[in-house]
C-alpha cells in the first residue's frame, strides 16, 4: 500500500510519496523520505522490496554522481531514466533481481521540459503525462485522465495532486501517513509544503 | 341465553375470505425455494465447483464464469444515478459487450449486476417475482429496504456454496424516499449514497468521488455518471461497450439510453482535452 503519484505541467514535475515505512502489520516510521536526487535536475521516487528500494536507489545516485564527476556534465532525464532502465533489466536477468518500482521526474534543461518517467520492477520504461504506482494505480489514473492538461500551471497540479491524496485517504483501507511532496523545475529541486489535516469524508 | 350460544357460535362471515392456512401462505414473504438444481454428484459440490471455476488460483480452470463489471449508482437531491457499462468477460474472453446489467424490478426500482452474469441474471430475476409477489399481496409496492433484503438472505443461506454476486438495488418509494442498498454476495447488505461495484470500481470512485455533491443538478449527476463509467472502461479491461444509464426519481425511473462508449471516449478527448496520457507518438 506504498503510494506513489507523479504530474507534469507546464514548467514542472511534482513528486508525491507517502510517508509511511510498513512492515507486515506495522508502521515503523511516519516520516519516511522514498526519493533520491539523482543529480540537480531529476528525482527519483521508489516503492517495493523493503531493503531492495534503498539499495537500488542509492546504487542508481552514485552511480550517476560518478558519471557527471568523470564527464563533468549532468546527465539528462531522458539519459537518466534509460541508464536506470538498463541496470534495472541488467539485474531482472541476475540471481538476485531488484523488485523495485520507479516513478522519476525530472527537468530536462537543454529541451527547456519537464519529465515523468514511469518504471516497474520488470524494467518497463515509458514516458507519461502523470504516473502512480501500486495502488495508487487504481483510483488516481481514472481521476488524472479526467482531470489532467499538458499546460496546466503549477497551481493546478497541486490542485490535482490534492484531489488524488484526497480520493486515497477516502477509500484506501490503510493509512499511508500523508505524502512528501517533491517539485522539480528549471531552478532545480525542492520539497513543498503539503498540510495534511483536513479531514475527509466517505459520501 | 343468546349471549352465552353467540359466545360458542363463530359469526356468519367468518366462512369469508381465505382460510387460516391460506392466510398463512399469504403472509409468508417468500415461500421456500423448491431446491431443484441440479448438483454436481460428489461428495462436496461447493468445493467442487470452486476447483472448476476458481479462474484465479488456476487459470486452466475447465468452468469460466463470465465476470468483470463497473457498476456505480448514487443518490443526490434530484433522485437516484444508475450506470453500467455492458461488457460481459470469461477469463480473457469477452463474451459480450452488449449485456443489460441493470434490471427493472418494477418501474420505480432497479438492480444492478455484477459478479456472475448467471447468478446475477438468475437471482434478479427471482427477486423480480418476488417484489411482484409481494405487491399482490399486500396492495402495495415493496419498499427498497424490504426487496434488498429478500435479496440478501437469499444469498446468505447460499453463503459458501459458491454464489458470486455484487448487486445494488436502487428506487424511490413513498415511504422511504430515494433509497440506494448494497447486497453482495457475502451476505453484506448496506444502505448508502454512493456505491460502486465491479473489477472497474476504483477507476469510477476516482472520478465519482471528486466531483460528488448531493446538490448535483439532474444534467451534472447523468453526466458524473456516465463519465465515470467512461474512466472505468478505458482504465479497466473487463469493463467497456456501452454505457447504460438511469435515473430514478419519485415518478419511477427514466432511461437515458444505452451508447456507445468508443465514440464517446474520442468525443471526451478532443473536445475535452482530456486523456492526454493517450497519444499517437512512438516511444
Amino acid at each position: 500500500m506504498e503510494v506513489l503519484l507523479g504530474i507534469t505541467g507546464k514548467d514542472f514535475t511534482i513528486i508525491a510519496a507517502s510517508k509511511a515505512a510498513m512492515r507486515g502489520a506495522t508502521i515503523l516510521k511516519a516520516s519516511d523520505d522514498k526519493t533520491r536526487e539523482l543529480n540537480s535536475h531529476s528525482l527519483m521516487a521508489f516503492s517495493g522490496e523493503a531493503g531492495d528500494t534503498v539499495q537500488f536507489a542509492e546504487f542508481i545516485q552514485a552511480n550517476i554522481q560518478l558519471y557527471s564527476m568523470r564527464n563533468s556534465m549532468e546527465l539528462s532525464p531522458s539519459a537518466t531514466a534509460n541508464f536506470v532502465r538498463g541496470e534495472l533489466a541488467r539485474a531482472l536477468r541476475s540471481r538476485r533481481p531488484y523488485t523495485v518500482n520507479l516513478l522519476l521526474g525530472g527537468y530536462d534543461k537543454i529541451a527547456d521540459k519537464p519529465s515523468l518517467y514511469w518504471i516497474d520492477y520488470l524494467a518497463s520504461l515509458a514516458p507519461v503525462p502523470y504516473a502512480a504506482h501500486g495502488y495508487a494505480q487504481y483510483y488516481c489514473l481514472s481521476l488524472l485522465d479526467k482531470h489532467h492538461h499538458p499546460d496546466i500551471d503549477f497551481q493546478q497540479g497541486m490542485k490535482i495532486l490534492r484531489m488524488c491524496t484526497e480520493e486515497l485517504k477516502r477509500r484506501l483501507p490503510i493509512d499511508f501517513k500523508g505524502v512528501t511532496v517533491k517539485v522539480i523545475t528549471k531552478d532545480g529541486i525542492r520539497e513543498q509544503e503539503y498540510e495534511d489535516d483536513q479531514k475527509v469524508v466517505v459520501p | 341465553m343468546d349471549s352465552l350460544v353467540s359466545q360458542y357460535s363463530r359469526p356468519a362471515f367468518s366462512n369469508e375470505g381465505p382460510s387460516h392456512e391460506e392466510q398463512l401462505e399469504l403472509s409468508q414473504a417468500a415461500p421456500e425455494l423448491s431446491l431443484k438444481f441440479a448438483l454436481p454428484p460428489v461428495s462436496l459440490p461447493s468445493a467442487w465447483l470452486r476447483a472448476m471455476t476458481d479462474d484465479y488460483s488456476n487459470p486452466s480452470c475447465p468452468i469460466k464464469i463470465a465476470h468483470g463489471t463497473t457498476t456505480l449508482a448514487f443518490r443526490f437531491k434530484g433522485g437516484i444515478v444508475v450506470a453500467t457499462d455492458s461488457r460481459a468477460t470469461a477469463g480473457n474472453w469477452i463474451a459480450s459487450q452488449t449485456v443489460k446489467k441493470v434490471i427493472e424490478i418494477n418501474n420505480c426500482l432497479l438492480g444492478t449486476m455484477a459478479g456472475g452474469a448467471a447468478d446475477c441474471q438468475y437471482w434478479l430475476a427471482y427477486l423480480g417475482m418476488q417484489c411482484r409477489l409481494h405487491e399482490l399481496r399486500h396492495k402495495r409496492r415493496i419498499s427498497v429496504a424490504a426487496a434488498s433484503k429478500i435479496l440478501a438472505n437469499l444469498v446468505y443461506s447460499y453463503k459458501g456454496m459458491g454464489l458470486s454476486m455484487g448487486t445494488m438495488c436502487a428506487g424511490v418509494t413513498p415511504q422511504e424516499g430515494p433509497a440506494l442498498y448494497y447486497i453482495d454476495s457475502d451476505g453484506t447488505r448496506l444502505a448508502g449514497n454512493l456505491f460502486c461495484v465491479g473489477s472497474g470500481q476504483t477507476f469510477a470512485y476516482g472520478v465519482l468521488d471528486a466531483e460528488y455533491s448531493y446538490n448535483l443538478s439532474d444534467e451534472a449527476a447523468l453526466e458524473l455518471g456516465r463519465r465515470s463509467i467512461l474512466a472505468a472502461t478505458h482504465r479497466d479491461a473487463y469493463s467497456g461497450g456501452f454505457i447504460n444509464l438511469y435515473h430514478v426519481k419519485e415518478d419511477g425511473w427514466v432511461k437515458h439510453g444505452f451508447s456507445d462508449t468508443n465514440p464517446i471516449f474520442w468525443k471526451t478527448k478532443l473536445e475535452k482535452g482530456e486523456f492526454s496520457n493517450v497519444t499517437a507518438e512512438m516511444v
